[in-house]
């Protein structure tokens, strides 16, 4: 009986903090399931980024020029650090980097859904940064008041670096639209691409959403999915207006009396197929990261010969 | 005569909670917890932080600034790593 009121104290002081504002650190008491929840969370936000490298860098040797080159080289370096990041976060909570892997790896954690898009023209390149990074941008912004502290300091962190992956991509978009009749298609073949997949980036409807009440509560999250959807499809508007190109949604209107653009359905069928492991590059996306697991697999093994050689040394003539 | 064999710890300091720990300074002490106990004395009698962490001076690894040229090599060369590189019209300019 003890034990269980004791376990209905600690919890309820938990919750007392979360209310208050007060951040939740390593070394605190945690409900097991907000930790399981905060893994989930943050460790599939760890794979979305290094996953996320690899539509964009199918582009790297094949960008328009130089300072492109440059350019998209730096916001893939950028997402590697994201990913490790988020990776270190993940490890604050007991789990090793070993199973996170695995995890990813075995299909058994997820990432965002959007890197099984394939990037066919240098206009995805360009919809990607000025989409997809503005959508996670949303996301990001909101969880710097996330409750638990190293994941808030990491969204600090990537904000920061995050601001000029937006910009290039819209940049890239500009240059397109005001290009010749041949760029401006380009142009609005990946916005029509790339529009509805990033609105589904922030998950389903608040209803449908398995973790969403109880992660408001915890405030993992600060800003339900469709807030922050919403959020993205009234900043996007202006933004497709000034390139110049039509909205790929037909019923995009402005409602005076919400204050917000009113739009039209997601395809969920198309979400979920995806989501399930039917999108165009699933099995290719994978493949590639235990390929590239497997290909460093002689630099681990060099690290720890390295460290032995190193431990015997210091056997033989300590000092 | 005894000499001093306590060893150099650096100490770091959470101001507040959802904050980075800081370092503040250095203290000599003949363990871990005994450093901790220090620490407190020494870096927190004003309510400067909630949380301490205490590290063998001898198990941080340092670069020197001299280095920072070839070490760290500041990237001023690569200015579009920065926001600001990238000049949009107004109407667009506040992504
Ligand atoms: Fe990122
Ligand atoms: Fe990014």
């Amino acid at each position: 009986m003890g034990g269980n009121s004791d376990q209905a104290e600690l919890e309820r002081q938990f919750q007392q903090r979360i209310d208050d504002d007060i951040k939740i650190e390593p070394k605190d008491w945690m409900p097991d399931a907000y930790r399981e929840n905060l893994i989930r969370q943050i460790s599939q936000h760890a794979h979305s980024e290094v996953i996320g490298m690899q539509p964009e860098g199918n582009y790297i040797t094949r960008a328009p020029s130089l300072r492109r080159k440059l350019i998209l080289l730096s916001k893939v370096q950028d997402e590697a650090g994201h990913g490790l990041y988020l990776y270190s976060a993940s490890e604050t909570l007991g789990i090793s980097r070993l199973e996170l892997i695995e995890a990813l790896q075995s299909g058994a954690a997820k990432y965002a859904s959007i890197f099984n898009y394939p990037t066919q023209t240098w206009g995805d390149v360009g919809a990607i940064g000025w989409l997809v990074d503005g959508a996670a941008i949303c996301n990001q912004v909101s969880l710097q008041r996330t409750s638990y502290g190293p994941y808030a300091r990491g969204m600090i962190r990537i904000c920061k670096e995050e601001s000029f992956h937006q910009r290039q991509g819209y940049e890239i978009m500009l240059a397109l639209a005001r290009g010749s009749d041949e760029q401006r298609q380009m142009a609005q073949d990946s916005l029509n691409r790339f529009y509805w997949p990033a609105l589904m980036m922030f998950g389903p409807h608040d209803g449908e959403s398995a973790h969403s009440a109880q992660s408001m509560r915890w405030k993992i999250k600060r800003e339900t999915n469709d807030a922050l959807r919403q959020k993205f499809i009234d900043q996007t508007v202006p933004q497709i207006e000034f390139l110049g190109l039509d909205h790929p949604d037909r019923d995009i209107s402005w409602n005076e009396s919400r204050g917000h653009y009113d739009h039209g359905e997601i395809d969920w069928h198309e979400f979920y197929s995806v989501i399930n492991g039917n999108g165009h590059c699933n099995r290719q996306r994978l493949q590639h990261h235990i390929r590239a697991h497997q290909e460093g697999e002689w630099v681990r093994d060099a690290l720890a010969a390295y460290q032995e050689k190193q431990r015997q040394r210091d056997c033989q003539d300590p000092d | 005569m005894t000499r001093e064999t306590l060893e150099l710890f650096e100490v770091f300091v959470r101001p507040r909670r959802g904050l980075d720990h800081k370092h503040v300074g250095s203290l000599h002490a003949q363990d871990h917890a005994q450093a901790l106990e220090y620490a407190r004395d020494c870096y927190t009698r004003r309510g400067e932080g909630v949380s301490i962490w205490v590290v063998r001076s001898t198990d941080i690894c340092a670069s020197q600034e001299e280095d920072v040229e070839s070490f760290i090599d500041p990237s001023e060369d690569k200015p579009y790593r920065l926001a600001t590189y990238y000049r949009l019209p107004d109407p667009v300019d506040n992504m």
